[in-house]
């Protein structure tokens, strides 16, 4: 991992970006890392585009504006990729990630361009077999790790399920359908 | 304050955001008495601290109020009954709150009001700038603005201490960017909540109302005869608090391990050109002093933390030997000539005989981002100014749309 991996999300409000942008950040803490996990406030509201950011560094992180050139970008709905510039500064050497039952030649010609890794996964499908409803914002974040290998699968995996235990203190029956949504996630952009 | 036993304190690593931050120190002080009422982006304080209290975790009383006005006249009643007090505001709350931010002053009344920053309308929105706190600067609040979630939890802890020592007995306001440093989750060293209670102690005022063996009255009328006695006390207690915050500080880095003054000079030892500024973006004009030291600049960032009291000589004395500075301002006031760091830097330069090039720019303005890059074009512009002579724009926009 180079010193500090900077990441963005877009997603509709709704879908999980923020939260997805935060669990990550709460990850990487637990590996030891310096995290920044934030989102860029518009009006809230269903359905309208919304952005969140992470920063994930070796080193104490000072810088409080937002990201312009990410290494990585994780589209969460892909109609987004109509709607919003989504590759703008996206390093060339990064990767996109994007929700999306499409291969990556498929959503390339979207892309106004970009040259760089695109990576697939379809993020509904998991989660509705997974969860049985579609909440694509867990297997996004386990796709995110995966390519962005900010930390390993397996103390991912572990931490996550910690974080889960937590967050789902009060109904434990999901927990387990969200673990399998990010294994899946994972094994299925895992190069 | 002066007997306090410091107790070095274990450091306890988390993340949490800014108001997360915020609510833990609230509940490791654990104030007697909490009105407030909800606003964006302050309203996750007033939520936390009640989930704390309900969770039996802080004996605190929460007093849901219909206004903010209704907030703080409730913070002052309580304060003056002789309860320790706080309450969380931002923008339009601060705002309706402003008759009372005087009386809560000039009563002597040392209520601690944790401020998360938004701009003032219009037109409406709810991002960062300082135009909330900077209205409120002739209030005879005490001022003290954060960097980050880790300044910000800082802060709050030494506000008590700092608001009811006896030669100051001022209300404290203690601000952070809103959602820039409310809603980020980072890093952050916690303190252990002994070592934090005996650091704050407990309230024991010398006069207050539920004291029926010593009867006060509180905001009497004052005839012109007392009335200008009144402020100058005031003004003098606002004075003395200067000591007193670096007393307060020297303590907590005892404690913490962590240095805090009126301000944090960042590579300005030798530096030629020196971006002043408060809050978040001081972070990112330090990473970007980095790149242009890399570069061969002599740059540095003087970050101001409080602002109430200004630290006036001292920050002309920290210019003292650079050729140039940019004193940035995240706020307009509306002058015609520039915001108010501007206004006050410039006047303390010049009462304290430094004769240096100083330019003020807006930046930020409703949660307009500011970059690195941002930073660089203004030491650029101070560069050109000071080497090359060419002009320059006095209060320029920084990142304004064509």
């Amino acid at each position: 991992m180079k010193n500090t991996v900077e990441i963005r999300w877009h997603g509709r409000g709704g879908q999980g970006a923020k939260t997805a942008a935060l669990l990550l950040a709460d990850v990487c803490f637990k590996t030891g890392a310096y995290v920044q996990g934030f989102p860029e406030y518009g009006p809230e509201r269903m359905g309208a585009p919304i952005t969140a950011f992470n920063r994930i560094s070796r080193t104490p992180i000072r810088v409080h504006s937002n990201i312009y050139d990410p290494d990585y970008v994780v589209v969460v709905d892909e109609t987004l990729l109509h709607a919003v510039h989504v590759t703008d500064g996206l390093k060339e050497n990064g990767a996109i990630i994007v929700n999306t039952p499409k291969t990556p030649d498929e959503i390339r010609p979207l892309l106004r361009g970009y040259r760089g890794r695109v990576v697939t996964v379809d993020a509904r499908s998991i989660s509705e077999q997974a969860l049985g409803k579609n909440f694509p914002n867990t297997p996004m974040l386990a796709a995110a790790v995966a390519v962005s290998r900010v930390m390993d699968r397996d103390s991912f995996v572990a931490n996550m399920r910690e974080s889960f235990q937590h967050k789902f203190a009060k109904k434990p029956e999901v927990i387990d359908g969200n673990m399998r949504a990010l294994e899946d996630a994972f094994a299925a952009v895992d190069e | 304050m002066s007997n306090l036993e410091i107790i070095r304190s274990r450091e306890i690593k988390e993340r949490m955001s800014g108001n997360e931050a915020v609510s833990y120190a609230i509940r490791q002080v654990e104030p007697d008495v909490m009105p407030a009422f909800p606003i964006t982006p302050s309203t996750e304080i007033p939520q936390m601290v009640s989930a704390y209290i309900a969770n039996g975790q802080m004996d605190t009383d929460f007093i849901p109020v219909e206004s903010e006005h209704s907030a703080m006249s409730a913070a002052i009643g309580s304060e003056a009954a002789g309860a320790r007090t706080m309450t969380a505001t931002s923008s339009a709350g601060l705002a309706l709150m402003w008759e009372e931010l005087l009386l809560a002053a000039s009563n002597r009344l040392p209520i601690v009001l944790t401020l998360v920053n938004r701009t003032l309308s219009g037109p409406i929105n709810i991002n960062c700038d300082h135009s909330d706190g900077m209205g409120a600067r002739d209030t005879g609040w005490i001022q003290i603005y954060a960097e980050d979630n880790q300044e910000v939890y800082d802060n709050y802890i030494q506000a008590y201490p700092i608001a009811e020592d006896p030669c100051v007995r001022l209300p404290v306001m203690i601000c952070q960017d809103g959602f820039i440093t409310s809603h980020a989750v980072q890093n952050i060293c916690l303190l252990e909540d002994e070592s934090v209670k005996k650091f704050a102690g407990t309230y024991e005022p010398e006069e207050f109302m539920l004291n029926p063996g010593k009867p006060v009255s509180v905001g009497p009328y004052s005839i012109s005869n007392y009335e200008m006695e009144a402020k100058k006390n005031q003004e003098t207690a606002m004075e003395n608090a200067r000591g007193v915050i670096l007393k307060v500080a020297e303590k907590f880095e005892q404690m913490s391990g962590r240095k805090y003054g009126f301000f944090e000079e960042y590579r300005t030892e030798d530096a030629d050109y020196i971006m002043l500024i408060m809050g978040s973006a001081a972070g990112t004009a330090k990473e970007a002093v980095d790149e242009l030291r890399e570069e061969g600049w002599k740059a540095g960032v003087l970050k101001i933390r409080v602002f109430r009291p200004f630290p006036e000589k001292e920050i002309a004395d920290a210019l003292r030997n650079c050729r140039a500075v940019a004193i940035m301002d995240r706020c307009e006031s509306y002058n015609g000539n520039s915001g108010p760091l501007g206004s006050e830097v410039t006047a303390g330069l010049y009462r304290n005989r430094v004769f240096i090039e100083a330019v003020n720019y807006i930046y930020g303005l409703g949660g307009r981002d500011f970059t690195t890059d941002h930073v660089k074009e203004v030491f650029a512009e101070l560069r050109a100014a000071a080497e090359e002579g060419v002009p320059v724009q006095q209060h320029k926009y920084v990142n304004l749309r064509g």
